[in-house]
């Protein structure tokens, strides 16, 4: 069964409405009765673990994969049965920039725009004020390939958003971006939405996802396991609070209460994280910082609940969400 | 419902060339050198071989030779290419613009095919000086590269397309480069019969003979008519094999 899809708050007609959307690649199950409804404005976010099945949902979207089952309509037309009108209507950041890597992104982003059917001066023109706004001028006119990670994603992104299209369907359009460009992008796509555009944004990063989303599904092994906005999530393990430790050497073993939190943290070397009780997790910390394991802590934060310890709460397994 | 209308083949056409050539200007350019040194180096070696050799072998090296550039870049360059945008998914990057994928395709294989104008053109003039040749139908060379380029980048993109790998993808544009090497230096007469057939099917030889006789003191045009017909029609063939490829690759 796929999990409950959210429905949008406004009562205007769904942009896009997939309903029980499955695609197998040989063995692997990539998406598995998915079913949402994203409404008009909607950021709405896919978020999940690596090979969670979040590109082939968005691929399908898109008309690039075709689905083995179920549904896609966007903005009132059947992308199953025509794929290629998604290209008319939406805008698709891919995850690789191989085909404009030789380009300027200046060029690439012009060229997309006379691709997307704009004239050659309109196109010019958006190239321009997407430079600007991206805070791309500086790199505007260098080939891509020679351009740092964070800077190539930059101009791959400017490539989807030229031709304000009414719907952006993005792949991770943040990886590998420095905190800076990494607000320019989401402010971008704030402008977008505010003008009218719906944006299908597909991460693993919690930060991104609670901070630009309207709603997200949160995808594991292909299904949808929970769809809502970050704040309802969240309120849904409103109890837990995750603690985090960082020891300066070896921990205490002998220590009971470290020992206690050996078993339900995980660890990445030095690195202890757990999610607890709010109650549990604060006679841990006090237990921990008045007694003689104070000495062997180098750090520790208690914080409230994210959307990874949704993902996990809701039985998601993998551990490679972004936190920051 | 009718849908938004999707970009014109022409304007599609037009922005996916000048994107081509904007990256031939940043990345290529060393490989089109490449393509035209190692043709200048075959007709400068096979001076020695042929110093007294009858003119209709000098015709066809330094016709074989001009080809041998278009099957370099519009043949193993393009299947490499295509070979990498497909085993890299960099093809959703057009088959989620609105543009008709026949322009996608003509577009790129245009492209490289133009790109071997420069190269043929040095080619040609320095082979034909070389072995006293008459540069006087030099002209022929314009439509040969044009029906040759088109019929080889339709090939190499229909490999680079079909390939399951992106290595298979290179290793059929290097074997299919050699082939129009080996294929166009020597006349068909000079070849056992199983070869001469199949130097009958590729696109390639037709262009050499049209402008092997080009070359000639007394060409015949009628000659060169046909053997450019007879490429373009392969053109078109190709052309089509490569967009019925591009379609199956996108997937949709």
């Amino acid at each position: 069964m796929p999990a409950e899809v959210g429905v949008p708050t406004a009562a205007a007609e769904p942009v896009c409405v997939v309903q029980g959307l499955s695609r197998r690649f040989s063995s692997v199950v990539a998406n598995d009765g998915v079913s949402v409804s994203i409404g008009p404005g909607e950021v709405f976010g896919v978020l999940g673990p690596n090979g969670a099945g979040k590109s082939t949902f968005v691929r399908q979207v898109m008309g690039l994969v075709r689905p083995d089952a179920g549904s896609i309509m966007l903005l009132g037309y059947d992308v199953v049965r025509r794929p290629e009108v998604a290209s008319r209507v939406a805008a698709y950041l891919p995850q690789d920039d191989v085909a404009i890597g030789d380009l300027a992104p200046r060029r690439a982003v012009e060229l997309t725009g006379r691709l997307r059917g704009m004239g050659r001066g309109e196109a010019r023109a958006a190239a321009a004020a997407l430079a600007d706004e991206l805070d791309l001028a500086e790199t505007a006119d260098r080939p891509i390939a020679r351009l740092s990670g964070g800077q190539r994603r930059l101009a791959s992104v400017a490539t989807a958003l030229v031709g304000d299209r009414r719907v952006l369907v993005l792949d991770e359009p943040t990886t590998g971006l420095d905190p800076a460009a990494r607000r320019a992008v989401w402010s971008a796509i704030e402008r977008r939405r505010a003008a009218g555009s719906t944006v299908i944004l597909v991460t693993h990063n919690v930060l991104e996802a609670e901070t630009v989303l309207d709603r997200v599904a949160v995808f594991e092994r292909g299904r949808v396991i929970a769809c809502d906005t970050p704040g309802r999530l969240k309120a849904a393990v409103s109890n837990d609070v995750r603690l985090d430790l960082v020891w300066r050497d070896e921990p205490p073993w002998d220590d009971p209460t470290v020992a206690r939190l050996a078993e339900v943290s995980e660890q990445v070397g030095r690195r202890w994280s757990a999610r607890l009780p709010t109650d549990v997790a604060r006679a841990a910390l006090g237990e921990l910082t008045t007694g003689a394991a104070l000495a062997a802590l180098d750090d520790f934060t208690l914080a409230t609940a994210t959307l990874e310890d949704v993902y996990l709460a809701l039985g998601g397994v993998a551990h490679d969400l972004e936190r920051t | 419902m009718t849908a938004p209308p999707a970009t014109g083949f022409g304007p599609a056409f037009a922005a996916v060339y000048a994107g081509q050539v904007s990256r031939a200007r940043t990345a290529r350019a060393s490989l089109f050198f490449v393509a035209t040194l190692q043709s200048l180096g075959l007709v400068l070696l096979l001076r020695g071989v042929v110093d007294d050799g009858r003119i209709a072998e000098k015709q066809h090296i330094v016709a074989g030779s001009v080809v041998l550039v278009v099957g370099f870049v519009a043949l193993n360059l393009l299947a490499q290419r295509f070979g990498l945008l497909r085993a890299g998914g960099a093809l959703d990057y057009y088959a989620a613009l609105p543009v008709p994928p026949a322009a996608v395709v003509l577009g790129i294989a245009a492209s490289y095919a133009s790109f071997t104008l420069p190269g043929t053109a040095v080619v040609g003039v320095v082979g034909a000086a070389l072995y006293g040749l008459p540069l006087v139908h030099l002209w022929v060379l314009i439509p040969a590269v044009a029906v040759s380029g088109a019929a080889l980048a339709g090939l190499g993109a229909a490999l680079g397309l079909l390939a399951p790998r992106p290595e298979l993808a290179t290793v059929c544009g290097q074997l299919g480069m050699t082939l129009v090497l080996f294929l166009g230096l020597v006349r068909a007469e000079r070849m056992p019969g199983p070869i001469r057939l199949v130097r009958a099917v590729m696109p390639s030889s037709y262009a050499v003979d049209a402008l092997a006789e080009a070359f000639a003191r007394r060409p015949s045009f009628g000659a060169i008519a046909v053997d450019l017909a007879i490429c373009a029609a392969s053109a078109v063939a190709t052309l089509t094999l490569a967009t019925v490829a591009y379609r199956r690759a996108v997937a949709r």
